[in-house]
């Protein structure tokens, strides 16, 4: 019997089994999503909040409408237009608006740790969306869901995860739920953005992009997070582009053809050039459409524990 | 098992599932304009017989056939124990179809009511029919009734379970005096 989920706060803390039943929940939804009337009545008794502490837009669209199509009450909070700027704590902010008796809490925070602080705090369930350089576990779901959908499974790929390494909250999550799920995972980028301590995960390094691509089956690119950066990590933007950024020159000089991911948003012509995002090989957009499927299924879990 | 009793055999079985054809026949024509559609995850198997009988004994018959799931509109959501959805095979479009939703057992009406509400979610169908195998009747906790009935069973206010045993050459239905 698979575990219930209770909160999820991060990719680690998942058993493989319960990374499956989110996939095969997703499965539906996803079909649901494609009939005419795309809405079930499921949370219909339920209240959801969604906590923006730092921007999004694909997340929380995502979020919210993965919540409306599951028929729960849907509450939207951004940290910009409250009294955080007031001064008032987290644990504060929070309380007063469970008192408005809500049941489940979406919660992106910069601060990494603050879905685990709040779920030892409060009582409600938590969805994490993404706190800090932590984690961000609905990505790395939908992101496995989308390889899962595209190459048949996600066991025995080879994935590499190219950028930005030691600021993304995507590329830790990834790993974890791809090694969970029996993938290869490697990570690629300028050595200052790449953690001291990584191979401790059982990844593998490379900074040479050509190598990686030569041997992966699926590149994922990340955005250089430059508002996380307090300080030079590269030369300049120019330059990383020139290293690292990928371009159709490069994946028609492959040996085969790899399938091309981003986790948005894009920033065209830096990462990845906009030949190579429009092109067939990128499943970019799907990896949007299947987000919504994948947070209903994890809400629908959420909710039945 | 003690107690249990046989409510429906292998043979008997067979009869109802030849009479639900006929009576398709009887009452939809040609059937063309039909669908057969199995309640997941217990209606799917009486609903596959029927579909084969049906294909055997009017082999140039354009009827549909599906398969639906209704765990995303259950009324016990939450209510207990884990819901795991299942697929919902309905590769047509339904729109002023008629469509007989077939499952096992009718006993409160929910599981249907849900079925109904799943089926709504594809489009709008000219009429839905329920055709049940056995009918517990006296039990149920909706206005819903079958169109078409196997056997009826009458288990007023007692523990009693009843359980289709579906296989190859020997279908079975037991009446046990409590869920096991």
């Amino acid at each position: 019997m698979t575990a219930k989920l209770h909160h999820l706060l991060g990719i680690k803390g998942l058993q493989p089994e319960q990374i499956h039943q989110i996939f095969e929940t997703a499965d539906h939804f996803k079909q649901l999503l494609n009939s005419p009337v795309k809405k079930t009545p499921s949370l219909r008794d339920l209240t959801v909040a969604n906590l923006f502490f730092e921007n999004s837009t694909r997340t929380r669209i995502s979020f919210e409408l993965a919540e409306k199509r599951l028929g729960a009450d849907v509450l939207n909070f951004s940290s910009s237009s409250s009294s955080v700027k007031k001064g008032e704590t987290l644990i504060d902010t929070v309380n007063n608006i469970l008192s408005m008796k809500v049941d489940v809490v979406v919660m992106r925070h910069p601060a990494p740790g603050a879905c685990l602080f709040l779920s030892k705090h409060i009582n409600a369930q938590i969805v994490n969306a993404g706190d800090g350089t932590h984690e961000h576990p609905t990505q790395a779901l939908l992101d496995a869901f989308s390889i899962r959908e595209k190459l048949g499974s996600v066991e025995g790929k080879k994935v590499v995860i190219v950028g930005d390494i030691l600021h993304s909250r995507v590329a830790l999550s990834n790993i974890f739920c791809l090694q969970k799920l029996g993938a290869e995972v490697m990570v690629c980028g300028p050595a200052t953005l790449i953690p001291r301590h990584i191979r401790e995960l059982g990844v593998k390094v490379e900074h040479d992009l050509i190598k990686a691509l030569n041997w992966c089956d699926v590149a994922n690119m990340l955005r250089i997070q430059l508002e996380r950066q307090d300080i030079r990590y590269f030369p300049s933007l120019r330059e990383y582009s020139m290293q690292y950024g990928l371009t159709m020159d490069i994946l028609n000089k492959l040996d085969k053809e790899i399938t091309v991911m981003h986790p948005g948003p894009i920033n065209r012509g830096v990462e990845i050039s906009s030949d190579v995002a429009d092109s067939s090989q990128s499943i970019i957009l799907q990896q949007v459409e299947n987000g919504v499927a994948i947070r209903m299924a994890v809400l629908f879990l959420l909710a039945q524990s | 098992m003690n107690d249990a009793r046989i409510l429906l055999n292998h043979q008997l079985t067979e009869l109802i599932i030849r009479r639900f054809v006929l009576q398709l026949a009887e009452n939809h024509g040609d059937m063309e304009n039909l669908a057969i559609v199995g309640l997941q995850p217990r209606g799917v198997e009486l609903s596959k017989r029927l579909y084969s009988k049906l294909k055997e004994l009017f082999p140039e018959s354009k009827t549909k056939y599906g398969e639906l799931d209704n765990t995303f509109f259950r009324d016990d959501f939450r209510k207990g124990e884990i819901h795991m959805p299942r697929p919902s095979k309905i590769n047509f479009n339904t729109e002023k179809l008629n469509i007989v939703l077939v499952d096992d057992v009718l006993f409160t009406g929910r599981t249907v009511r849900a079925g109904i509400d799943a089926l709504m979610n594809f489009g709008r169908p000219a009429r839905i029919e329920l055709m049940v195998l056995i009918d517990r009747r006296y039990n149920r906790e909706l206005p819903i009734s079958a169109d078409y009935t196997g056997t009826v069973v009458d288990s007023r206010q007692t523990g009693e379970f009843v359980k289709v045993e579906w296989n190859e050459n020997n279908n079975q239905t037991w009446l046990l005096p409590q869920k096991s």
